[in-house]
């Protein structure tokens, strides 16, 4: 058994779309030691949902794996049946997904949904579900857990709900929680609650965190490790520190400016990243963000640029970073 | 609960009201009367039985003595099958169409909501197509077709099923495909549309996440969501059919209510016109409190009252 409790390699994942293969994920690897806290960051498109996902087995249609491996806790997740993959999720990986008003079933009480998933993955009976379900719903801060367990979704808040599946989430003490933008559907004041909480649980449970956002002060305030995403890559990967304080991807560097700052005077404007995303059907043949790049040479419109470490876990994929590049330099900057 | 019942069983009474008020003066406005015959009776004859049956009176006054009958529950005698009270005939052959019609009910329910599901599961593959083809063909093709394709096939040419009557489990097979056919097909459209919608939220996301199989997702998180609408169809589907079909009943000749709702028509049967009218809308404003019930127990969300 490797020492990762995740272990992503070199997975390539595309989407077989009636308008052509979109895709999704080109080359990711990942990997995180029991009890990290990951922040995945990118924009819409970029493909840290579908990294967080295929962890769970969990890819939409009409989705394939073209290779590479993805290994969970010894699971070789990849290579795993659906019925093989239900005894793990929910159990050994579990999700918190973005919009709580909609992913809870309407029909249902609060505590038949959590039940289930201890029904499911554990012998205990009715009774002693319902008495674990009580201790989670405390556990995430909702008061008056019995009658909370007798409600149906609809009679709770959009904060409470977050906080119910966050005790789905948790029902069975899972190794690796993934939070796909658990916040973004809350207003701020909810989201320090949910964000505070889920520190908290972090440091009871002590397990690993996948925090997959576009917003990187809820990354700044969780994660110890940051990978940034852009069209299906992973374009630079380091501690939260390093990428915040050293960024060296030019995405980074963008993604860093535009974020509003409590110092900054007046009439200061957000520096926002030129361009538009890229076209995941028709992906440029070199560096994706190189049409909206302030520092484009010519060798990032033809390829792919490797991975450079900057230290011992800090590392991105540009070509401003490799010495090769600059002996290209020479050509002058494309534009 | 019981506030809203009796909330809406005071409506009702109010519809009940407006319904017969409605059809009993439309019904004195059609030309024609009761006893024309091809061997008209006599004046003297014709004189003496609208004395007798109170229609010598003007509508207005005959409007006054009907419904201060009806409320003692009296629906009057037939004009047509002399002596026989209203109640009588509603309840001798209520039963008769209620048995076709409970069965059609059952087959259309399960037939539909199954091959909807089955339809949505399998959207764009072959399956789907020949279910939408099949239940498309059920809205569109009129009853009286399917009724006399059937007799024609399992009838006369392979002479496997009875034609007529209602004696055996045999006679019922036809007139409750006949009866099933379109309303199957509706709710199998109903049932298939409705349940996309519900396998794409994200509650059924939640549940596969949760590691819940895919029979058990189904049958749990999304049945009880995807059936709604199919149960407040049933409710008005249910009071037609129990009271029977005139084109099923007079194809394959059965005793039932839905037959003699229209042959009273035809016959200027006035008080069996009046009775089988009210008696309709009385099970159709009942069955809709019902399903309002059984609505509130499928899903918190809805508030009654």
């Amino acid at each position: 058994m490797s020492e990762y409790l995740v272990d992503i390699q070199n997975l390539r994942l595309s989407f077989f779309t009636p308008a052509g293969e979109v895709k999704a994920l080109n080359d990711v690897s990942i990997q995180m030691k029991q009890g990290d806290v990951l922040g995945i960051v990118g924009e819409s498109g970029s493909g840290k949902s579908v990294t967080a996902y295929s962890l769970m087995g969990l890819v939409p249609e009409p989705g394939r794996i073209l290779s590479g491996s993805i290994i969970f806790n010894g699971h070789r997740i990849h290579e795993m049946s659906e019925k093989e993959l239900r005894q793990i999720r929910g159990n050994e990986i579990s999700i918190i997904f973005q919009d709580p008003m909609t992913s809870l079933n309407p029909v249902f009480t609060i505590g038949n949904q959590i039940e289930e998933v201890i029904l499911l993955h554990t012998d205990k009976n009715r009774k002693e579900a319902r008495e674990r379900a009580e201790e989670l719903l405390s556990l995430v801060g909702i008061n008056e857990p019995k009658k909370r367990l007798r409600q149906y979704p609809h009679e709770l808040s959009g904060g409470m709900r977050q906080r119910v599946m966050i005790a789905i989430a948790l029902a069975c003490e899972p190794k690796l929680l993934i939070a796909d933008e658990p916040t973004t559907a809350l207003d701020v004041t909810i989201q320090a609650q949910i964000l505070e909480l889920m520190n908290e649980l972090k440091e009871k449970i002590g397990m690993s965190i996948i925090m997959i956002t576009h917003d990187l002060g809820v990354v700044a305030s969780m994660c110890e490790k940051i990978a940034v995403m852009y069209a299906g890559k992973i374009v630079e990967y380091g501690t939260a520190e390093e990428i915040f304080y050293n960024p060296q991807h030019e995405y980074t560097k963008g993604l860093l400016l535009s974020i509003p700052k409590l110092t900054a005077t007046e009439h200061e404007k957000l520096i926002p990243i030129e361009g538009t995303p890229v076209d995941m059907l028709m992906p440029p043949q070199g560096c994706p963000f190189a049409p909206r790049c302030q520092n484009t040479m010519k060798i990032c419109l033809k390829e792919m640029p490797p991975y450079t470490d900057i230290n011992e876990d800090h590392y991105s994929a540009c070509w401003l970073l490799q010495k090769q590049a600059y002996m290209t330099m020479k050509d002058g900057v494309a534009r | 609960m019981a506030k809203y019942i009796v909330k809406r069983m005071a409506i009702g009474m109010v519809t009940l009201l407006i319904v017969s008020t409605v059809t009993f003066f439309l019904m004195f406005l059609v030309p024609g009367g009761p006893f024309l015959a091809e061997k008209a009776p006599s004046a003297a004859t014709l004189k003496a039985l609208e004395e007798k049956y109170g229609l010598d009176k003007p509508v207005p006054v005959q409007y006054k003595n009907y419904m201060l009958r009806l409320l003692k529950g009296d629906l009057g005698t037939s004009l047509k099958q002399r002596g026989r009270e209203v109640n009588d005939i509603i309840f001798t052959r209520l039963p008769v169409s209620a048995r076709v019609g409970g069965w059609a009910i059952l087959v259309a329910v399960v037939l539909g909501v199954t091959l909807g599901s089955v339809a949505a599961l399998n959207r764009g593959k072959a399956i789907d197509n020949v279910i939408v083809f099949l239940s498309t063909c059920g809205i569109a093709v009129p009853g009286f077709v399917v009724c006399t394709v059937l007799m024609y096939f399992l009838g006369a040419k392979l002479n496997i099923l009875p034609t007529f009557g209602l004696t055996s489990y045999k006679h019922y097979i036809m007139p409750v495909i006949a009866l099933s056919f379109y309303p199957m097909s509706y709710i199998s459209r109903l049932m298939r549309s409705c349940m996309l919608d519900v396998l794409g939220q994200d509650y059924m996301r939640t549940a596969k996440a949760k590691g819940v199989s895919q029979w058990a997702a189904l049958f749990k998180h999304a049945l009880r969501n995807a059936i709604l609408p199919v149960v407040t169809y049933l409710g008005p589907l249910l009071a037609y059919t129990l009271t029977g079909s005139f084109i099923v009943e007079k194809i394959f000749t059965i005793p039932g209510l839905g037959d003699s709702f229209i042959s009273s028509i035809t016959g200027r049967d006035y008080p069996l016109i009046m009775g089988t009218t009210i008696f309709l809308a009385f099970l159709v404003i009942t069955m809709n409190v019902v399903v309002d019930i059984v609505y509130k127990l499928v899903d918190p969300r809805i508030k009654l009252g």
